[in-house]
């Protein structure tokens, strides 16, 4: 839902790192998000495309990496892959458990020329 | 590298400090909408009258009806209409911040958007995170919106009243979302009964910055 300003997010951050390299174009964005974060990939390329033309960012790829969230089970260690209705541990049925990961949300890198 | 959240985050932090100063500890209240975030704000304003000094931020789409509510209480209030944007952010907030009396407020309540995805992932400067979940809206809210139940510091289950009509199974519910979020406390209330209000009413009072006396700096 909030995309748009999230975009205007990763844009600013884009074209900051873009000026301090002194380049004219920017031709590649590489996102990482984690499943646990509300942001969706069409919107984010929607508003990309929105946002971008007329700057140093038109035409750039954007390539976004998806995080699987990753659980530790706190009673017995097994490490799983939460989906859905399925929280509980596959080796030992303990519910949820420790959050490895799947909450990032960054730019991992640009690139330009 | 860089956070996409990092701008947000910058001025989350500095309501933080600001917030610090004054010795207030800020509560961000998330919840769907009709959940009961108003009207546990009004329960928790009776339960800690002339105990907690508490100030509100409410944030809401569009209308200043809640504000409303909770101002004739004769508590200090700020509506925050974000004009169609899904969840509040730091720099509202920042804004909403400079409109109260911070030197007479001991903990000020945030009533987020209503909404179940989007208000997690923006900090505004609080110390805590609330989630409310209403028994109608069943016991399958934490599979659905595992960011949010991950995220709080407590969970309130409200509407506690309306058990015996609707299907809502509260043991596992309690069981799977401690099993997700370890250290997560859970508050079984009615705000229509007033049900388990005093218990967590009890709760916020504890969040108060005891360590901070009001315009002696740190004691």
């Amino acid at each position: 839902m909030h995309e748009l300003s999230i975009t205007q997010h990763v844009l600013d951050i884009v074209m900051m790192h873009a000026q301090r390299a002194g380049a004219r174009r920017v031709t590649r964005i590489d996102l990482v998000v984690g499943e646990l974060t509300g942001f969706v990939d069409e919107s984010i390329q929607f508003y990309m495309d929105m946002l971008t033309p007329g700057t140093r960012a038109a035409g750039a790829k954007l390539a976004i990496q998806r995080i699987s969230t990753r659980v530790r089970c706190r009673a017995c260690g097994q490490e799983f892959h939460p989906q859905g209705a399925q929280w509980a541990c596959p080796a030992c049925a303990a519910p949820g458990g420790e959050i490895l990961c799947g909450r990032e949300f960054r730019v991992e890198s640009i690139e330009v020329e | 590298m860089e956070g996409i959240l990092s701008a947000n985050d910058q001025i989350a932090s500095q309501n933080r400090q600001l917030l610090d100063q004054h010795g207030i500890r800020m509560i961000n209240l998330m919840a769907s909408p009709g959940s009961g975030k108003t009207s546990l704000i009004l329960r928790t304003i009776e339960a800690l009258r002339g105990r907690v000094r508490i100030g509100v931020i409410e944030g809401d789409i569009a209308s200043s009806i809640d504000a409303d509510r909770v101002a004739a209480r004769a508590v200090p209030v700020v509506q925050i209409n974000t004009g169609g944007q899904c969840h509040l952010d730091a720099t509202m907030v920042s804004r909403a911040l400079t409109r109260l009396p911070l030197e007479d407020l001991d903990v000020i309540l945030v009533e987020n958007v209503g909404n179940l995805v989007c208000p997690v992932d923006f900090h505004l400067g609080e110390g805590l995170n609330v989630v409310i979940t209403s028994v109608p809206e069943g016991d399958d809210k934490p599979y659905k919106y595992p960011a949010m139940f991950l995220a709080v510091d407590a969970i309130v289950i409200n509407k506690l009243d309306l058990l015996p009509y609707v299907h809502f199974d509260a043991d596992s519910f309690c069981k799977l979302t401690t099993g997700m979020n370890h250290d997560v406390r859970i508050f079984r209330v009615s705000c229509e009964t007033g049900h388990g209000i005093a218990e967590w009413a009890k709760w916020i009072a504890q969040q108060r910055q005891p360590w901070v006396k009001k315009g002696q700096g740190v004691a």
